[in-house]
């Protein structure tokens, strides 16, 4: 009986950051509900849900870098340099079918991380350091391609325009291609080898490597995700705002990494969960549709984003901690 | 191996000494008078609209013309284009500078050899130049939005301003403007309810503008001075189907609100003319080089077909106003979205 009981325990700790942050996400909503009534409407909830759908696509590859004990800076530059290309080729062939131009964007996405992939697995440099090298060389190649002028408006077409903006059943294309991403990523993390041999890479690479994976390949295919949703992304940020130039999405990386620190990845590698980086997103997304919505100064909007952010993250810290403790406790008795 | 590493490493070195030199131009012959404008970056749009401003002035008087930028956006570029001008003795340079003080050094030696140095459209500081071609008259650009809007929205109901960052100079300037524009007795029934803050980025310009549909459902106009801004206003009044309900204006470049222009989300628009910002400070560059004015405040001077202009003072220095921006609507936009 007591056994049991502790086992409960254990269940329930694990799954306690999650539950902490649905709580934190109910409480905020509440709160701005009180003060602003048009927050939890039909109207606001899908432009909500519509503005963070890029973010959390992106979440997806970068909670897969994490957990491999990497990081990926590039990801905004690739979504501009795969987003720019995808754009100009919009343009100057407007005939051409908008899914196959959104491939393109895709290749060209996951060609750059799949570089990612080899510099850090086969060249050995240090994550922070290849995917910065790799952030400034997409940058630049984004202004070479587009020799520095914007995609405009007027020079896309409606069918591509509607990759982002359109609706199926009534719910927006991005949101649909969001839940997609999450069912997808939900099945291959938790019920593929491969997947699981992510993880194992990640929270232990010696171990891993002794018992036979190959952790360079899997370095390779979790970056090479990472550029293939950054593509994905670009190509939608482009239609979605109609605008591409190369600047683009210019510090959305840092969003995106904070939203996995949110939902529980931890940086250290080894941890993570497609629920947590929903929930994460969810949170990110939900601040920065409120904040507007109840009037906070634009001095204090950053502020209090980086606080929510700072508590999040020490709420991780205590919650690991604690468990680390009851495990050695446990192993003591 | 290592010799493919080495062997690459060479061409890129080779390629870069390339690519920078690529922003270069021939000597021009002496002689003739020769002006000499410099821009921030070469392959800018707007950029060789300014150029060519400058370049149709100074040729309706029948003198000689370099246009120069480096390849990328970058102080060191400029100096290394000021130094080769000095050399090349022009009579002046006119800057769209990369840094407001760092070019200070080279300019001063320039104007040391006896080459009048004047700034446009992005300033040097006062000590580098003798005047500065100012491309947007703060008041007039601030004024002129609130009257747009008034017309719009028949005098009458909520307005809301959608800016850049809380802290962007020159949005500041205009919006204290457009405050004071409201101050006056025929806008008595019109109310500024908002003062949003995009900060340039899509994703932030959008939800703020969301933001300002919801919480201000009477809401009758909005004025967004910038471009970034006033693309994302226009892309959430399409997509919500608010045409009609809600207008706008403000400052973009016509490429961007082209296609809301068009189909009468935005009505019109304003922004200068970087053909005239250039033109303007081709006239300008000649009048110091005739003596007919030296960059002092009060002097005054013929601009060609912009006609006469005044010296006006700057903080420590001088400046010329363009006068008031360019408006863009459905008549001229489909002329002027290629162009930047």
């Amino acid at each position: 009986m007591e056994k049991l009981l502790k086992k409960k325990n254990n269940i329930q700790l694990d799954q306690f950051r999650e539950l902490g942050l649905l709580l934190f996400i109910i409480i905020i909503s509440i709160m701005v509900q009180i003060r602003n009534p048009s927050f939890l409407t039909g109207e606001n909830i899908n432009d909500l849900l519509k503005n963070t759908a890029i973010l959390s696509i992106l979440s997806v590859g970068m909670m897969l870098v994490l957990v491999t004990r990497g990081i990926d800076l590039s990801i905004a530059a690739n979504m501009a340099f795969s987003g720019m290309l995808a754009s100009i080729i919009v343009r100057d062939f407007p005939q051409i079918h908008p899914v196959l131009i959104m491939l393109i964007g895709i290749s060209a996405g996951t060609l750059s991380g799949f570089i990612n992939g080899l510099l850090i697995s086969k060249g050995k440099i240090l994550p922070i350091i290849a995917t910065l090298g790799m952030m400034y060389v997409l940058r630049g190649s984004t202004f070479l391609i587009s020799k520095g002028q914007w995609v405009s408006a007027y020079q896309f077409t409606d069918g591509f325009k509607k990759m982002a903006t359109g609706t199926n059943w009534g719910i927006n294309n991005l949101i649909l291609i969001a839940v997609a991403v999450y069912a997808l990523a939900y099945y291959f993390i938790n019920h593929t080898r491969t997947g699981r041999r992510i993880y194992a890479t990640g929270s232990n690479p010696d171990s891993a490597k002794i018992s036979g994976i190959n952790t360079d390949r899997m370095v390779i295919l979790v970056y090479s995700i990472m550029g293939m949703l950054s593509g994905l992304t670009g190509v939608l940020w482009m239609a979605r705002f109609a605008s591409a130039q190369s600047d683009s999405a210019m510090g959305y990386e840092m969003n995106v990494i904070a939203a996995c620190v949110l939902g529980g990845v931890s940086m250290s590698g080894g941890s993570g969960k497609v629920g947590g980086i929903l929930l994460g997103s969810l949170l990110f997304g939900i601040l920065n549709n409120t904040l507007p919505l109840i009037n906070v100064s634009p001095f204090w909007q950053n502020a209090i984003q980086g606080a929510v952010i700072l508590l999040a993250v020490i709420a991780n810290v205590l919650a690991k901690r604690g468990m680390t403790k009851r495990n050695l406790n446990r192993r003591d008795r | 191996m290592k010799k493919i590493i080495t062997m690459t490493m060479v061409l890129l070195v080779l390629a870069t000494g390339f690519l920078s030199a690529s922003g270069q131009q021939p000597a021009a012959d002496e002689g003739k008078k020769k002006f000499a404008i410099v821009f921030k970056n070469t392959g800018n749009p707007y950029g060789e609209k300014e150029m060519a401003g400058y370049k149709i002035a100074i040729e309706e008087m029948g003198y000689e013309v370099i246009l120069k930028a480096p390849a990328q956006p970058t102080v060191d570029g400029q100096i290394a284009i000021i130094e080769e001008l000095i050399a090349q003795r022009v009579d002046a340079i006119a800057m769209v500078a990369n840094d407001v003080d760092a070019l200070n050094m080279a300019l001063a030696k320039a104007m040391k050899q006896g080459i009048k140095v004047l700034s446009l459209d992005s300033a040097v500081s006062a000590a580098g130049r003798l005047v500065h071609i100012n491309q947007a008259d703060p008041e007039l650009i601030g004024r002129v939005q609130i009257q747009a809007i008034k017309e719009m929205i028949n005098g009458e109901g909520q307005i809301a301003v959608l800016s850049a960052t809380s802290q962007a100079t020159n949005q500041n300037a205009w919006i204290e403007w457009m405050i004071e524009e409201l101050k006056e007795p025929e806008y008595s029934k019109m109310e500024l309810v908002k003062v949003a803050y995009g900060d340039d980025l899509r994703d932030k310009s959008v939800s703020e503008m969301e933001a300002l549909l919801k919480n201000y459902p009477n809401l009758k106009g909005v004025i967004a001075p910038t471009t970034v801004g006033i693309a994302a206003a226009g892309l959430v009044i399409e997509e919500k189907g608010l045409k009609g309900q809600v207008h706008l204006t403000g400052l973009g470049l016509p490429s961007e609100m082209a296609s809301y222009i068009e189909s009468g989300i935005c009505e019109w628009m304003y922004l200068w003319n970087p053909i005239d910002v250039g033109y303007l400070a081709g006239y300008a560059a000649m009048a110091l080089v005739d003596g007919s004015i030296t960059g002092a405040v009060g002097e005054t001077f013929e601009a060609g077909r912009l006609g006469k202009k005044e010296i006006i003072a700057d903080g420590n220095g001088t400046q010329i106003m363009l006068g008031a921006p360019f408006k863009f609507e459905a008549s001229n936009i489909a002329e002027w979205k290629t162009v930047y």
